[in-house]
């Protein structure tokens, strides 16, 4: 590809994804979450207030200049500890997708390549076993026999998330080893992985990154509600869902621990599928 | 249509072993010694021996599932450490709390998405279809857990205008049972001031479900009837001269439902995981909150029967869908036929 090639087709894309205004809203909240992400201890007035500190002459004060979120009942800054959250969910997300993708497509792969044969039977048939229920019961199930935390929650998610992109992979897959230029390969006698990952797999990625795109929302939601139910982040470090646990025990009086957290789940799940819409629009969409 | 339903059938029993062969591993990925955790740390060993023997804890992983499976088979998921009791007795109590509640949800969530998804159709582009837009993107964003909260914090707080915690008030006696679900046993029974105080407290507790599916479905109808309205044979329907009344009753609205059915069933078995949270905010005494108590316990034999109950449940959903779809879809009812 040429330079001109190039700058040609990043204009192509970034029409196709900003034809829709609420794309770009959704990209601005995705740089700005993973901004707080990364740089969490200087964007924040207070990054001490992450840790186990306790000041109670500012407990349960109400939003103002200095705390414009409030603070918690042991005198912590609900901003500082929202945005160390962004990190949190970031993480998790990130740390899902890139263990549960991989594993998902490759068997997706052999299965919808091998379709018909036991190897389709074994793997689809246990995919449909692990998507019997809705995911968030059997994540629970499993954070929540291993020891509580980060890590457990993330384990529990990336066993529930990778049967997704399998299922979606093998239906490609399934459809694409029949057309030609596959049988070619094949004629030729192209190795196995050469067909696997140089024939079939180019011609799914563009699917397999707009649900990836799509599917940084539901992460994100899935693990708020692990931390909902104490399965996720363990206190002192923050969670979007902790913390709203923690603010519903002190309704209506410090109504400002449940309202800035619920606010904040809800601005950083929008902007994520704002963004998975928009690149679904990029990536998929009329050429 | 019969040898699809056959064929669904049997996929569904396949399903069912393979989850009880899952939650069977989950089980036993827990570290520690389940007789040791059933008798407590003060038990004498030979006790905790004796009851690795009966729970066949000495024996290798597949003789263990086996006689777990027997046992399930029979409806003996055995005994509940959390609650004493067995597990079944448990789960006859709590569960027909949770169906009122599903049910109640899903209701709820049906009829106002048609309405709503009509309502969006018919002035579509109308200030009326941009907040039903606006709205679906709240629902997006906002989790079941979260808007429960939020719920409370107005009903239980705000503005209490309704009972935010529980079945029923505790002075309101318990209809006589005989479903389970109070409000059809007040019904049935004609005790009235029984009935509006379940309505009551079901309310918060179905909104709260309801909020999320109930957006996204009523956006997906319009997407649908906007699309149809669009397709050639709708044209040559208005060409003929038919009233347009007919052309929505007959010809627009079947072929519409088609995916948003679909989604439905789909939503309405999401909003069973959404129960766990939901449950536990409202304090509803369901089979969600019990399992939810279950796993913040490691209460292995509960948690099992209530992911295994729950998958049945999802998987007769599934099949109605099934059936409703066939039934609205020719293509689907014939292609199975051949």
């Amino acid at each position: 590809m040429t330079k001109a090639q190039f700058k040609e087709n990043t204009h192509l894309y970034w029409y196709k994804f900003s034809r829709n205004k609420l794309s770009v809203v959704g990209l601005c909240i995705v740089l700005l979450s993973v901004f707080f992400a990364l740089f969490a201890e200087v964007a924040t007035p207070y990054p001490q207030h992450v840790k186990a500190f306790v000041d109670y002459s500012q407990a349960g004060l109400a939003p103002s200049k200095a705390f414009i979120c409030g603070t918690d009942i042991y005198g912590r800054d609900i901003f500082t500890r929202l945005i160390f959250s962004f990190r949190g969910a970031l993480l998790m997300t990130v740390i899902v997708l890139s263990i549960s993708v991989p594993v998902g497509v490759f068997l997706g792969l052999i299965a919808g390549y091998n379709h018909g044969t036991w190897v389709d039977i074994v793997i689809m048939r246990t995919v449909d076993v692990f998507l019997a229920l809705p995911s968030i019961i059997l994540a629970m199930a499993i954070a929540a026999v291993l020891e509580p935390g980060m890590k457990s929650s993330m384990i529990a998610v990336t066993a529930m998330w990778w049967p997704w992109y399998t299922r979606q992979v093998y239906g490609m897959a399934s459809s694409l080893r029949n057309e030609y230029f596959v049988k070619n390969a094949e004629l030729i006698g192209a190795s196995r992985f050469h067909i696997l990952f140089r024939e079939i797999l180019p011609n799914c990625l563009s699917s397999i990154f707009t649900k990836m795109a799509l599917d940084v929302g539901w992460v994100i939601l899935i693990g708020a509600a692990l931390s909902f139910v104490g399965l996720g982040e363990q206190p002192p470090t923050p969670g979007f869902g902790q913390m709203i646990s923690e603010g519903a025990r002190y309704m209506p009086d410090l109504w400002w621990m449940t309202i800035f957290p619920a606010l904040a789940i809800a601005f950083i799940i929008l902007g994520f599928n704002f963004f998975g819409d928009g690149i679904r629009d990029m990536l998929e969409r009329g050429r | 249509m019969l040898s699809f339903l056959v064929k669904r059938l049997f996929q569904g029993i396949f399903v069912i072993v393979g989850l009880s062969i899952l939650i069977f591993i989950i089980a036993r990925i827990v570290p520690g010694d389940p007789a040791r955790m059933s008798l407590g740390p003060r038990a004498p060993q030979f006790a905790v021996d004796e009851l690795r023997r009966e729970m066949h804890l000495d024996k290798s992983l597949p003789v263990q599932y086996f006689y777990w499976a027997e046992g399930v088979f029979r409806g003996d998921f055995g005994k509940s450490i959390n609650t004493k009791r067995a597990v079944n007795t448990d789960i006859r109590e709590f569960l027909p709390a949770t169906l009122e509640l599903a049910l109640l949800s899903g209701i709820l969530f049906i009829i106002l998405a048609i309405l709503l998804g009509l309502l969006a159709a018919k002035h579509h582009d109308k200030w009326v279809d941009n907040l039903i837009r606006g709205l679906s993107y709240v629902g997006i964003a906002l989790p079941a857990f979260v808007v429960a909260e939020l719920l409370l914090l107005l009903f239980g707080y705000v503005w209490p205008i309704i009972p935010v915690l529980g079945r029923l008030s505790p002075e309101t006696g318990a209809p006589t049972h005989i479903t389970g679900l109070f409000t059809l046993d007040s019904l049935l029974t004609g005790n009235f001031t029984a009935f509006f105080n379940a309505l009551a407290h079901l309310i918060l507790p179905a909104l709260a479900l309801a909020t999320g599916p109930l957006f996204q479905e009523a956006r997906l109808l319009r997407a649908s009837l906007v699309d149809n309205m669009g397709k050639e044979y709708i044209s040559v329907a208005t060409g003929y001269g038919l009233p347009s009344r007919v052309i929505t009753k007959k010809y627009l609205l079947k072929p519409s439902f088609i995916p948003v059915v679909s989604v439905m069933g789909m939503d309405l078995a999401s909003l069973m995981g959404n129960a766990f949270l939901v449950e536990k905010i409202f304090d509803w005494p369901g089979i969600s909150r019990y399992g939810m108590n279950a796993m913040m316990n490691k209460d292995l034999n509960a948690i099992s029967a209530v992911i295994l109950v729950f998958g049945i449940i999802f998987f007769i959903v599934n099949i109605i869908v099934d059936i409703i779809v066939a039934s609205l879809d020719p293509r689907i009812r014939l292609g199975a036929k051949s």
